[in-house]
C-alpha cells in the first residue's frame, strides 16, 4: 500500500506547487509477512495441543474422558509401526474408492442423461427429489437386511451417498452450460455424438467435480457408520472398537488416521481434477 | 435439416448471387400479441461481396442472421444459398459474445469447423496452423480463453469461422463488446483476411462508421417489422486504410446518408412506443 503525502512549496497563495510523493512503505516485507503468517497457520494448532496437554496434567480437563497428545503418541507411534494402523487405512480406503466408484460412474451417466433428454428427466426426477433426501443413515439397516454382513453392504452405503451428489451436480453442469454453445455446436455443424463429446460432456465437468468432492466428503462420513456393523477391520471400526473397550488413545489414533486419509483423498481428487480440466481457472 | 437446403432448381445456382430471400417472414408470439421480426424480406447478397446490415435495435437483423445460419426456422418465405462444392459447410457464423469454448485451446476452437465436418487431422492442422498465423494467434496456440484478452478471443472466433471455409460467413456485430482501439484493430485484420478470400460476408452492425469501412454494400433496415429500406453501394475504394478513410468525403457523404435514414427509422419506432 503506497500512500501519498502532500507537501507545498511555501511560494504564497499565487501559484503554489503541490507535490505529490510517493512514500515508501516502512515496517515487514511482503514476504516477512506471508513467512509469518506460516508460522502462525503451523503454530496454533501446536499451541492448542500444548494447551490440551498441560490442562490434562493440571487436571483441568479430564484425562478419562479426553486423554492428552502425550499419551496418544505414545499409542499412535506403536499401531503405526507395527503397521496395523496401515492395514486399518488401507481397508478402510479400498471401501471408499469402490464405493466411491460405484456410486459416481452411474451418477454421472444418469446425471448427464437426465441433463441432456428432458423426457429422462422428467421421469426419474420425482424419483430423485422424492428419495434424495432421506438420509442414508437412515436406511443402512435396510442395506444390511438385503446385502448382508460382507463387503457389499459397506461399499453400497458410501455408493449411494456419492449416487446422489453427483446425479445432482453432473445434471445442473450440463443444464447451466450456456446456450450459445449449442448454438455454436449446431452452426458448424456437430453431430449429436459430436455433440455430447465436445460441448454437454466438457461443459459439465467443472460441475461434475464438485459433486466428485461432495461426495467424498460424505463417503468419508458413511465409512465410519457402515463399519459399525459387522466389520472385522477398517478405521471406522477401529473407533467403534476403541470404544467397546475404552480405549480412548486407540480412538484418537483411528480419528487422526482418518483426518489424514480425508486430506489425501482431497488432494487425489484436486491432482484429478488439474488433470481432466486444465482449463479452469485458478 | 438446414433450412438453406430446399429442393431444386435453386435459383442462386445461375449467376451471381449466393444468397437469396424471398418473402421470408418471422413472426414470435409474445404475451403482448404476435410479433413479427421479419417481414417480407427480399434481399439478394451477391457471391464474393462483404455486405453490412444497419438498422434499429430489434429490427430483426440477428434474426435474419440466425435463419441464414440454420439456428432458428423462418415463418414463411424461402431462402436460398449457392453452393459450390459439396464439402464445405453452408455458413459459419461468427458470434457476439464469447462463444469460443471454454474447455479447447486456442488451436482446437480454431479446428472446431474442420472437426465436424470430418476433415483428417493432418488437413485440419494445416489449415489452422495458416489461420493462427493470420491471426497472429500461433504464439497462443496451446492457450486456453480464460488466459486470453477480449479481442484475442474475438480473433479466436472470427479465425474458427474463415478455418471452416463455409460458402458464406455470418458476423453478428462481433466487435461490438471490444473498446475502441481493439475494435480498430480487428476490423483492420479482418478487412485483411477477407481480402485475401474474397468470401461471402454478411455482417450485422451497429456503428454506421463500421459498415462503411468494412463492406460493399450497405442494407439499412426498417424498424420493427423489418423490412429493407435501402440499400447503398459504398463506392470507397480498396483496400481501405481504415483511419485515413474516416476523413475521405466521400466517406462523409455516405456516413450522414445513412445516419439520416437510420435516425429516420429509431424516430418511427419511439414514435410507435409512445
Amino acid at each position: 500500500m503506497s500512500d501519498y503525502v502532500r507537501k507545498t512549496s511555501g511560494r504564497g497563495f499565487q501559484d503554489e506547487v503541490v507535490v505529490l510523493e510517493d512514500v515508501q512503505e516502512t515496517g515487514p516485507s511482503l514476504v516477512a509477512k506471508r513467512t509469518l503468517f506460516r508460522l502462525i497457520t503451523f503454530l496454533s494448532p501446536s499451541l492448542l495441543l500444548v494447551l490440551w496437554e498441560v490442562l490434562a496434567r493440571l487436571n483441568v480437563i479430564d484425562v478419562r474422558l479426553f486423554s492428552r497428545p502425550s499419551l496418544i503418541f505414545q499409542t499412535l507411534f506403536p499401531l503405526m509401526s507395527s503397521g496395523e494402523l496401515f492395514r486399518h487405512a488401507w481397508i478402510s480406503v479400498q471401501r471408499i474408492i469402490l464405493g466411491f466408484l460405484c456410486g459416481a460412474v452411474p451418477g454421472v451417466v444418469l446425471g448427464l442423461s437426465m441433463g441432456l433428454f428432458p423426457p429422462v428427466r422428467a421421469s426419474l426426477m420425482p424419483l430423485v427429489a422424492s428419495t434424495f433426501p432421506i438420509p442414508k443413515l437412515a436406511i443402512m439397516p435396510l442395506i444390511l437386511i438385503v446385502f448382508g454382513l460382507g463387503e457389499a453392504s459397506k461399499v453400497f452405503t458410501i455408493a449411494i451417498g456419492v449416487f446422489y451428489l453427483v446425479l445432482i451436480n453432473s445434471m445442473t453442469g450440463v443444464l447451466s452450460i450456456d446456450p450459445i454453445f449449442l448454438d455454436v455446436a449446431k452452426n458448424f455443424g456437430a453431430s449429436r455424438r459430436q455433440f455430447y463429446l465436445t460441448v454437454a460432456l466438457p461443459g459439465s465437468l467443472p460441475m461434475i467435480f464438485a459433486g466428485l468432492k461432495l461426495g467424498m466428503g460424505t463417503a468419508l462420513l458413511l465409512i465410519v457408520a457402515a463399519e459399525l456393523s459387522a466389520a472385522q477391520a477398517g478405521v471406522g471400526w477401529m473407533v467403534w472398537r476403541a470404544y467397546d473397550m475404552f480405549d480412548i488413545e486407540r480412538m484418537f489414533s483411528a480419528l487422526i488416521t482418518l483426518a489424514v486419509m480425508g486430506y489425501l483423498l482431497s488432494i487425489a481428487l484436486d491432482a484429478l481434477e488439474k488433470k481432466i480440466i486444465p482449463w479452469k481457472e485458478r | 435439416m438446414h433450412p438453406c437446403q430446399v429442393d431444386v432448381p435453386n435459383p442462386v445456382d445461375a449467376g451471381d448471387i449466393a444468397v437469396l430471400t424471398s418473402h421470408l417472414t418471422k413472426t414470435f408470439e409474445s404475451p403482448s400479441g404476435t410479433v413479427t421480426a421479419l417481414d417480407d424480406l427480399n434481399i439478394q447478397v451477391r457471391r464474393g461481396e462483404f455486405i453490412c446490415i444497419v438498422g434499429p435495435s430489434g429490427c430483426g437483423k440477428t434474426t435474419l442472421l440466425r435463419i441464414m445460419a440454420g439456428l432458428e426456422k423462418q415463418t414463411s418465405g424461402r431462402i436460398y444459398v449457392h453452393r459450390s462444392s459439396n464439402n464445405r459447410p453452408l455458413t459459419a457464423m461468427v458470434f457476439q459474445s464469447d462463444s469460443i469454448f471454454p474447455w479447447m485451446t486456442v488451436e482446437r476452437n480454431v479446428g472446431y469447423g474442420l472437426q465436424m465436418q470430418g476433415v483428417p487431422k493432418k488437413q485440419r492442422e494445416e489449415t489452422v496452423k495458416k489461420l493462427l498465423a493470420m491471426t497472429g494467434l500461433t504464439a497462443f496456440a496451446q492457450s486456453y480463453p480464460h488466459q486470453l484478452s477480449g479481442g484475442m478471443k474475438q480473433r479466436v472466433n472470427v479465425a474458427r469461422a474463415f478455418a471452416a471455409d463455409p460458402e458464406i460467413l455470418l458476423m453478428d456485430e462481433p466487435f461490438g463488446l471490444l473498446d475502441e482501439q481493439n475494435r480498430l484493430i480487428l476490423q483492420k485484420e479482418l478487412m485483411d483476411i477477407w481480402q485475401e478470400s474474397q468470401k461471402t460476408t454478411v455482417f450485422i452492425t451497429h456503428s454506421v462508421d463500421e459498415a462503411l469501412v468494412l463492406g460493399d454494400r450497405l442494407l439499412v433496415m426498417t424498424a420493427q417489422p423489418g423490412k429493407v429500406k435501402r440499400i447503398i453501394d459504398i463506392d470507397l475504394e480498396r483496400p481501405r486504410d481504415i483511419v485515413s478513410l474516416r476523413g475521405d468525403r466521400r466517406f462523409i457523404e455516405l456516413y450522414s446518408e445513412v445516419w439520416h435514414l437510420l435516425s429516420e427509422e429509431v424516430r418511427r419506432s419511439r414514435a410507435r412506443q409512445e
